[in-house]
Order: structure tokens, then sequence, then C-alpha cells
């Protein structure tokens, strides 16, 4: 029978001091203590260079310099502090044989001592409410260090102003602290919530400021092995107060692994929309970009439409930042007319982002024995829109973003190769032909299921 | 100011060492002539070392650097991922990275760039190079032959081949195969069109078993995989690129040759692929660990609690210049080789109480480096516990109290935590299935 065992708390060198008694004397991030607290900040300079560069020269902006120690550093300084639930690294773990490398873990402790969901799981947006838990309850303990850009124009003894790390910095009467804090039941080693601006209580939905956030941590850690997940309400987030998840794992997600081919491009800016192949949940990836930026507004637009249409959804941050997975899903809903079969819900896996990139923590360890790739392809292709609706979505997506130009379906007998000729011979008309988006106007059906 | 003067000096030091073990990386393991005769061939190719941090390339043949246009000190010491550039396909970098890991090769095609930033399409052809005796990879061989112009120009009726992957232990080391993805609808190729490039994906063949023939003779013959369900078939445009795929490894089997000999007469053989008589135990530190931990900057070591006196199975560039040991000094020793007159009995016995109960736990001990001189350690000790969540080694990492302060913020003692997280993260994914403690 196995227990879960704490870990041993052991004398650290790192204890907080606790001299201030400043605000509620409870030390969380509300706005009685944030505003007066001392946590540490990495204040981070955005990264021209969107593309791999090498980095000879180890300075601040070096990740294995900073980011990546500071995050891991006091992960495990809270591990040994006693603070998580479980000691994640003793849940075993293996990559299920077969064609895709599903990854599945053993974790029979953490559904048990979660955080239930507190909210109606057929809403994407739904409004903040402060009674419920949300981040503005948790201790500092919890919180690694402040995670914001750096805006300093300030010339430092001939230095640009750079990527900063400051142990104990004063929040500002203009700030607007973002956190990052451990996640008390990990799912990995290094698992932690990225919470854009905290006192905001800004409810869980996209925006484009804190997609770009996700983004530039992603890119400040430079490693492919972590990666930033984002769950909508309505497809498994469990708290509805803006954040992002993320830890390390050093093996490829199958999702990363798929073939996508091409849908559209934007010329503007070079950001390119893949579309998944060979995957059990349809997805879209998007990929380029001058900046992160570029990558970013046309993502949130994409988020901000289904968020708008009721469309639960998933998002995958892969590659340093330089991925993005975008899931579309109707889990919840089928669930709840009982479209789904008794065998995968005994399972009572929750498909979130980590788990449609091919990350699965089971509960039970008879699922963990028998878990095999046709188990995980089952249960993930639950979780994907229908083909039919999935090309609905897709068109209202790309029209949504605008300015992209299709890679295939090629009208009026143009073929791919010779497009570019097409483009410059076009006259307007044409043109305005050519970067049309398939799709309506028509209002766009709620729910997932084809309506027949 | 002085405190950047001494920093600067230390990170010099650190680079001559780094410089010096690339310098030594042919040379420790082939016969001297080897860089003589590696200069002569005509091929695009580079050799890569996994073992040192940050997995730098050791050696550019000439063709490699006139068809980059750097120069060979712009190259050495590198990574790989300098002749990435905005085009290059992730999911392509992604497949060479897990080829990497998983210590096996891979041909693809790949997007390139040059020092001018100019882009060329190349197919790209990775072998990894064994060492006989004990089943490490010593080096990986780089392969790159340019597409050129005509044959990459589109046909109808590409199709995108997969990936086999998984962490299958048991499938042969140097053979994978492709399978088709009949789904995918019909594909456009297009390469070297400056405005509008719909070039994607890529088109594979893994080596094929063969490929490797006319090496050593005492290699026992692999297990072939299931020819009929995995048999390769590549449509017609991939054929436009066959020319460039066999002059690859055409090119592979000659490095690989040509090492395998020169490694002979050091006595030390390597070869293409990994000897199944290899002891199991030698292969636990793997090149994707290695890679892994070569990043961390920070002096550890890796112990073996399962091993007699539980000797050093790692040990970092970081230990080496904190303590002025070699590697090969310390490699398979119990890190007892640190205490000295001075060192407190009592501390070196609360260090074994602690091992023995798989605490994590830190002390503050007097340790001795190689030249006599002594320095106060900051020892922290945690277990690592690989996949299995069982404990697979111990993590000790070493932090002299009188470090300096880098002046970015983080102190000693944060790096070294986090040096700490780094090896826990780098460990968990080790699937290796060795003997290990339920604790």
């Amino acid at each position: 029978m196995l227990t879960i065992k704490r870990v041993p708390t052991v004398v650290s060198n790192y204890q907080e001091d606790s001299q201030d008694v400043a605000g509620c004397g409870r030390k969380c991030l509300g706005k009685c203590c944030l505003p007066v607290s001392k946590l540490p900040l990495y204040a981070f300079k955005p990264r021209e260079d969107n593309t791999a560069g090498n980095k000879n020269e180890r300075t601040i902006s070096d990740p294995e310099f900073s980011f990546n120690p500071l995050l891991l550093g006091q992960w495990e300084d809270r591990m040994n502090r006693g603070l998580f639930r479980y000691d994640v690294t003793a849940c075993e773990t293996k990559v299920i044989p077969g064609q895709h490398g599903f990854i599945a873990q053993l974790n029979e402790g953490r559904h048990l001592k979660k955080r239930p969901t507190e909210f109606r799981v057929d809403k994407v947006l739904q409004p903040f409410d402060g009674n419920k838990f949300n981040f503005t309850k948790v201790g500092q303990e919890e919180v690694l260090f402040r995670f914001e850009e750096n805006c300093d124009e300030d010339e430092d003894e001939g230095n640009d102003s750079r990527t900063r790390f400051f142990p104990k910095s004063s929040v500002l009467p203009s700030a607007k602290p973002s956190v990052v804090a451990i996640n008390v039941s990990p799912i990995e080693y290094g698992h932690v919530l990225l919470i854009p601006r905290v006192l905001d209580c800004l409810p869980q939905r996209m925006d484009g400021e804190s997609l770009l956030l996700a983004l530039h941590m992603a890119a400040e850690a430079a490693n492919p092995f972590f990666r930033v997940g984002y769950n909508s309400l309505g497809a498994f987030a469990t708290i509805n107060h803006l954040h992002f998840q993320a830890y390390y794992l050093n093996v490829p997600f199958p999702v990363e692994k798929a073939p996508a081919r091409l849908v559209a491009e934007k010329i503007k800016n070079g950001v390119k929309i893949y579309e998944l192949c060979d995957y059990p949940v349809r997805g879209l990836v998007f990929e380029g970009g001058k900046n992160l930026s570029d990558l970013s507004d046309e993502v949130s637009t994409c988020c901000i439409w289904l968020q708008n249409n009721n469309i639960p959804y998933n998002l995958l941050i892969s590659d340093s930042g330089k991925r993005i997975f975008l899931f579309p899903q109707c889990y919840a809903e089928k669930q709840a007319l009982g479209e789904v079969s008794q065998e995968l819900l005994d399972t009572q896996v929750n498909p979130a982002v980590w788990e449609i990139s091919g990350h699965m923590v089971l509960k039970r360890k008879k699922d963990y024995e028998d878990a095999s790739e046709d188990y995980a392809w089952k249960l993930l292709a639950v979780v994907s829109l229908s083909e039919e609706r999935f090309e609905e979505v897709k068109a209202y997506l790309l029209e949504a973003v605008d300015g992209f130009i299709l890679a295939q379906e090629p009208k009026k007998g143009h073929t791919a190769e010779n497009l570019d000729d097409v483009i410059a011979t076009a006259t307007p008309a044409e043109k305005e032909d050519l970067f049309q988006v398939h799709g309506t106007h028509a209002h766009v059906h709620e729910g997932c299921l084809v309506l027949q | 100011m002085e405190l950047r003067i001494l920093i600067r000096k230390r990170k010099m030091a650190a680079q001559l060492s780094n410089n010096q073990q690339i310098d030594q990386s042919l040379g420790s393991r082939y016969s001297t002539w080897i860089t003589e005769v590696l200069d002569e061939m005509p091929e695009n190719f580079l050799i890569t070392d996994p073992c040192l941090s940050g997995h730098p390339i050791i050696f550019a043949s000439r063709g490699f650097l006139k068809m980059s246009g750097y120069s060979r000190e712009e190259v050495i010491g590198k990574n790989g991922r300098i002749f990435q550039g905005p085009d290059t396909d992730r999911r392509s970098v992604l497949e060479i990275r897990e080829a990497i890991r998983e210590e096996r090769g891979i041909q693809i095609k790949l997007l390139n760039y040059r020092k001018d930033g100019t882009p060329i399409w190349i197919v790209f052809h990775l072998s990894p190079v064994f060492s006989e005796d004990d089943g490490r990879v010593i080096h990986f061989v780089a392969v790159q032959v340019p597409i050129s112009r005509k044959a990459s120009i589109s046909q109808s009726g590409f199709r995108n081949l997969e990936p086999v992957s998984g962490l299958d232990s048991t499938a042969p080391n140097s053979c994978t195969w492709s399978r088709h993805s009949p789904d995918v609808g019909n594909l456009d190729v297009k390469a070297d069109c400056p405005k509008l490039e719909i070039c994607f994906g890529s088109c594979r063949r893994e080596i094929l078993k063969d490929s490797v023939r006319g090496l050593n003779k005492s290699l026992l013959p692999d297990a072939s995989p299931e020819p009929d369900s995995r048999e390769l078939q590549c449509e017609d445009a991939c054929e436009d690129i066959n020319l460039e795929k066999k002059k690859a490894t055409a090119a592979i089997d000659s490095i690989l040759s040509t090492l395998a000999h020169y490694s002979k007469l050091m006595g030390k053989s390597v070869c293409g692929r990994r000897c199944s008589s290899v002891h199991p135990r030698l292969t636990r530190i793997t090149s994707s660990l290695n890679i892994s931990l070569g990043r961390i900057k920070q002096s550890f070591v890796l112990t073996d609690p399962y091993l007699p006196d539980m000797p050093i199975v790692y040990a970092s560039d970081g230990f080496l210049n904190l303590t002025g040991y070699s590697r090969h000094d310390v490699l398979g020793r119990n890190c007892r080789f640190l205490h000295g007159p001075d060192t407190d009995p009592d501390t070196v016995a609360q260090i074994q109480e602690n091992m023995q109960s798989w605490k994590t736990f830190h002390v503050r001990i007097l340790n001795y480096r190689k030249d006599g001189s002594s320095f106060w350690n900051c020892l922290h000790v945690s277990p690592a516990r690989n996949a299995s969540g069982k404990i697979a080694f111990y993590v000790e990492a070493q932090l002299d109290e009188s470090s300096l302060n880098e002046d970015d913020g983080l102190t000693p003692e944060m790096r070294q935590l986090g040096a700490i997280g780094a090896v826990k993260v780098a460990v968990r994914t080790l699937f290796d299935a060795g003997p290990s403690k339920s604790s």
C-alpha cells in the first residue's frame, strides 16, 4: 500500500527573516502584504533575437547563469522546507512504448490532496470571485521570485540596462508585480505557476500582455525541456485567477514530435500557422515572427476569439517560446452529455494541457501498469474537436488573425509552386480574393458536437 | 573594479582549461595523425564531444568551413546550434536533439545558415561513435551535404515521413525506420524561395543498418528490426535528393572507418555501433545525462551508493577546477580523498551517518585540494532519483566558503542549490533499470 511521504524537513540556510510585521500579518499576496514585501525580483530585458543564438560570454543574460539556477535552486529550497505535499521525484515515470512516446506518471497522492474545482465548467469566461480560492491568499514563502520586465532605462557604469536580479526588492507604487510561485502539488520537478499582475485579480482569461509575459519566461529559461502551459476554464483550469504553469522534463513531448502541415503564413511578420497531423487531438501550431510580440499577438487573438465564443482550449508554449500549440477542446461538454465511456471516466484523468501534450498523470496503479499507446490515444481522441467542427473553428480563427495567406487549397487552379508569381501579377481584386479566407460570417454554433 | 578583474581572470582560466579539453578530445582517443588525416578528407563534416560541457564542436573539416563561410576559430568550441536560423524547422531540431539523447544516428533534411546569413539546404547525417570497451558515446560525427538547387525544386506528391520514437532501450542502436503517414495530404516542397517559403517538415531516411560495414569484426550482429511493417518507401520527390543522401551515408562510413582505424592504433577502439557485450553498469552515465550535467557550472559530483565504497561516477568541470584534480584522478574513488590532516572527524562521521539514512543535509567541512591547500567547503548533499522514483545517485555539491560573489545578485549558495536542482531534473529522466533501493 503506497503511502504519501512528506519530504523530511531539514534545517535550511535560507529561512526567511520574519522581522517585518507589515500587512495582515500572514504575509500573503494580497493588497495588504504584497506591496510591502521584499521578494526577489528577476527583471528581464526582452531578448531581441528570436532565433537560436550562441552564447559565448557568460553574462547575467545567460540562462544557465541565472534564470534556471534561480528557479531550480529556490524550488529545491522549498522542498527542503517541506512546502510540497509530496516528493514528485519519488513518483514512478515511464515512456509508453510505441510510436509517439506518451509519458505516464503514477501519482496516487496528487488528486487526493489537490484543491477541488470551485466553479462551473461550462463557461469559459467567468468573473473573478474574491471569496473563492485565489492566489492572493497564498503565503509568500510559496513565491520564488517576481518576474517582470526591466523597464529601467538607466545606464549603469557604462553597461546597457540589462536583465537583472534583485534578491530583495521593494514593490514600487507604480509596479504591477507578477510572481512565480511553487505548485504545491507538482507534476514534475520545478513545477511552478506564473501569476501575471497578481494584485489585479484577473480571472482565468487570456490577454496579449499576459501571454507575452509567459513567452518571455519560456525565452528566459532558454531550455526546450521547460514548457509553459495554460488551461482555460472548461478545459480543466482549477482556479479562476489568471495563471500559467511550467515545469522541467527532459524528454520530448509527443505533441512536439507530431508532424504538422503548414496552413497559413503572414508575410508582414513571418508568423506561420501549422495544423497537427497524426495526433489524437486536433490543434494548431504557431511559429516564427520577428520577435516574441509578433507571435504573442497572433496567438492571443486566437485565444480571445475562442474565449468570446465559449470554446474551451489549452495552450502549450514549447521550444523556449518558439512554438505555441493551441488545442480547442470539448471534453467537459462530452462528459456532461454522457459521451465519455465509463472506462475512461474511471481513470479520472482530466485532459488538461499536459495530458494533451502527451504527459499523463495517472492515479491508479492498474492504469499505470496497463498504460498503452492505445489507451493514451483513445483518451485524447475524446478531447479533440471533431474534424468538421475543427475546420469551422480554424476558419474563424484565420479570419480573426487577419492578413494570413493560405498555403494550400489554391483557388482558380493555382498551385503552390507558382503562388509567388500569382501574387506578383494579380490585380487588386484578385489579390483580395487570394487573401480571403474560407469561412462565413454566420453565427458560431455553441458546443463542439457537430449539430446535424 | 578589482572584483571584476578577478572574475574575468577566473573566467579566462576556465576558458583556457576548456580549450585544452577541446584540443585533447581527439588526441586522447586517436593516434596523433588523426587531425591531419581528417583534414585531408574532402567531405563536409563536424565532430562533437558530448562529454564536454556545452557539447562543443571539436573538429571541423575544410569542406565544412568552406561551405559555411566560418573560420576554424569561429566554429571550434561552439555548439552546432549556431548554424540554425529563423527558418530552420523547429521540429527537425527537436528530432536531432532526440537522436543525440538516445545515442542513435539520424539522417534528415535541414536548413542551415552560413556565416553571411544566407540559408542553405543540406542533408544532415549524424552518427554516434562508441567506445568499444565500455559502450559510451565518445563523439558524434555530423556530415552535411548541400542539396543542389535543381534537386530541391518541388515535385508533386511529396509525403511527410514520421519518426520512430520512444525510448525503447532494447532496440538496436544504429537502426531506426520510418513509416508512411497515409492521412497526410500531398505537400509541396519548395526551397530557396525568399518570399514565400512553404517548405517544412523533413524527408528522413534513417541509417541503414549496413551503412557501417567493414568495421571491427568482433561486433555482434544486431537483431534486425521487423522489416515488413516498417519498410521504407519514399515518393518521387525524395528520390531527387537520393544522391545527396547516398553521399552523406558514404561520408559517414568513410569517417567512421578512419576513426576506427586510428583508434585501434591507440588501443582504445571505437566503432559505429554499441557492442552488446558491454557491462550494463558502465553505461549508466548516458551521453544525454552527460550533456545535461555538462551545462551545470557549479562544483558537484555524483556518487553511486550501490557500488562498494560509494565511488564518484561523475565530476563536473567546476569540481575539477575547485579541487585541482583531473577527471581521471577522481572517477571511481570515494570523496574522502578531499579530507586532510585538519578535517574534523566528527563532521566526517556526521556525513556518513546522514548518507546511510538517505537524507538531504549540509555540513561545513575542511577539504584539501590536490596541491595540498585547504578550503572550507559548504557541502550540500541530496539523493537524486531516477525515472523509477528510486534513488539512483547522491548529488554532492561543494562550495568554497570564500568564493566570490558574482555581481548579479545570485549568491553562491543559491547557485549551489540551483545546481542540485538541475542535477535532479537531469537524473529524473534516466530510464535505466539498475538495482535500486526503495525508500
